[in-house]
């Protein structure tokens, strides 16, 4: 099956309303050229589940959002994620805060076709108090109190993997997938934009076969697009881009979302590379060192 | 040997995992993570410790001077979901930096002031500390003890569980939380007062008992045998050096202070 498409068609997909959630890991490996499509796109109220950075940020400063469900939102490099910030402090989204382990349980429980999935996790904190959604219950096998963390199934997953074959077979040859596996099985519909597409014959080799950590049929698109994930990173490719992180922070400092997409959205993925610099300067982005 | 403020810091906070086998020792932020890597280098070489990013490491990278991560000594592979599986079984040991911290012991990094619907500041958000602290050991770190820090009443967002009895979940006792110490730029407290209360275990030098409550937000007990914090030994010193060749450890603490305070009668 031929799943390769443009971010366009693959994102036609998504409604407004929909629950979306977004792989990678604050300013790291996000599917950023997916993002812009749906900043280009009349989606709105939308829920987003994901371990934030800038994606969350320029959805909920683009009024895309509805309600974010997060452990966190930060650049690490820049603590606080500068548009999630002012969202949050004008009071324009609704929020769930989770645990970062007790949002990877409730992708777990979705993709394993669970309501719930008990932990202790949470317990004696406001994660419980601020989000009445989710109950505390007794155990059938103690007399402890646990808290029955829901799942959280995604309409659609948007994620960033390095490489891909048309079928839809995805290697992430960064050092870590973070939970991009359990996005993926925890969505309806899967959508993956790759640096690379290559031929179902790369996987042949079983080195590059352990970098492959869902399976094809839970991948329903693969969009190509180089330098996708910038201005995040994608690990061995490229590193995230502080340059362009700090002056996005300034501009949604100063003049907001309308400031930034204004200099740099534009109306294609093109359009977008031209204006930071071209595909060569994403390509050559040093990777960070901790 | 001469010593600042931030290397007494630093040595205090790596004796919290002086006794804790073998744990993963994770310290956030470049202090706390000099702390950990200075403990698994002398007092505790069964720590463990990641390279921040996927891997675990046999020896702790250096915080500062680092080119790239080709040369460092990887153990395994440690993805950030597998974190959970080691860790919520309770082998690990946090030293983190929360922006409040209660007379509870509870903390908060997620949001401060106004309302929880829209916050004053928002910060980070509650990240993993939920299920730390309710997980495994937990210290703290403060850069600069205030009553900012120190807050009077519960934190804006309890993010972390204490020893907090009107929290307390059903079937726990009060002992199944795992807070250990609080190492501050004036002190070390631990939770060794009556019912768990925070109690001051060392001054650093020159410090006064009235100057750590005049900076803290609620009531303290002192320890029966206040002492006054260690100075870093010599060997602490040179592994600190070692792990910080760019000396960032200096910009960590306003003006870099020295670790035995001049007294003003002296500084004139």
């Amino acid at each position: 099956m031929d799943k390769l498409a443009s971010a366009e068609q693959a994102l036609s997909v998504i409604e407004s309303g929909m629950t979306v959630g977004i792989g990678g890991w604050g300013p790291r490996r996000k599917p950023m050229s997916l993002i812009r499509g749906l900043l280009r796109s009349d989606v709105t109220d939308l829920t987003l589940v994901a371990y934030g950075g800038a994606d969350v940020g320029l959805l909920c400063a683009a009024g895309k959002v509805k309600r974010v469900i997060f452990a966190f939102v930060s650049l690490d490099f820049m603590p606080l994620e500068p548009a999630f910030r002012q969202a949050r402090e004008s009071g324009s989204i609704d929020v769930t805060e989770l645990d970062e382990g007790m949002l990877l349980l409730g992708l777990r429980a979705a993709a394993w076709g669970l309501p719930f999935i008990p932990t202790s996790v949470g317990l004696g904190t406001d994660v419980i108090r601020n989000a009445p959604a989710i109950k505390v219950i007794e155990s059938p096998y103690d007399d402890k109190e646990w808290v029955a963390m829901p799942a959280l199934p995604l309409d659609v997953a948007l994620v960033h993997a390095t490489r891909a074959d048309d079928s839809g077979v995805c290697e992430i040859s960064s050092p870590d997938h973070y939970m991009d596996d359990w996005f993926v099985r925890a969505a309806n519909h899967s959508i993956v934009s790759v640096d690379e597409i290559v031929d179902k014959r790369y996987f042949a080799n079983s080195e590059v076969a352990r970098r492959v950590y869902w399976e094809r049929n839970c991948t329903q698109a693969v969009v190509h697009q180089p330098g996708g994930a910038h201005p995040t990173s994608s690990d061995p490719l490229y590193g995230f881009d502080v340059r362009h992180f700090k002056h996005y922070g300034e501009l949604i400092a100063e003049g907001g979302y309308a400031s930034w997409a204004e200099r740099y959205l534009g109306l294609n993925e093109s359009s977008y590379q031209d204006a930071v610099g071209g595909l060569e300067a994403i390509q050559s982005l040093a990777l960070p060192v901790y | 040997m001469g010593f600042t403020l931030a290397e007494l810091m630093v040595s205090a906070a790596s004796r919290v995992f002086d006794n804790d086998g073998e744990v993963l020792a994770t310290g956030i932020g470049l202090l706390p993570r000099l702390a950990a890597s200075v403990a698994m280098r002398t007092s505790n070489p069964d720590l463990m410790m990641t390279d921040s990013q996927s891997f675990m490491l046999s020896s702790p990278n250096p915080v500062s001077g680092m080119k790239n991560h080709a040369q460092q000594a990887n153990e395994n592979w440690m993805g950030f979901a597998r974190i959970f599986d080691n860790v919520w079984s309770g082998k690990r040991h946090a030293l983190v930096g929360p922006s409040q911290i209660d007379r509870y012991g509870q903390t908060n990094i997620s949001a401060l002031g106004g309302t929880y619907a829209a916050p004053k500041v928002q910060l980070l958000g509650v990240r993993g500390f939920p299920g730390n602290s309710i997980r495994h050991a937990n210290s703290f770190f403060v850069p600069k003890h205030s009553k900012r820090v120190f807050v009077e009443g519960e934190c804006d967002v309890v993010c972390s569980i204490g020893y907090n009895p009107s929290r307390l979940p059903k079937g726990y006792e009060m002992g199944d939380v795992d807070i250990r110490q609080i190492i501050t730029d004036l002190c070390v407290m631990d939770f060794t007062g009556p019912d768990f209360q925070i109690s001051i275990r060392s001054l650093h030098p020159g410090v006064t008992i009235e100057e750590v409550r005049d900076n803290t937000g609620f009531e303290l007990a002192v320890a029966d045998n206040l002492s006054v914090t260690k100075a870093p030994t010599p060997e602490q010193l040179v592994i600190m050096a070692e792990l910080d060749p760019e000396n960032l450890r200096a910009r960590q603490i306003k003006d870099n202070p020295p670790g035995v305070r001049v007294t003003q009668d002296e500084d004139a």
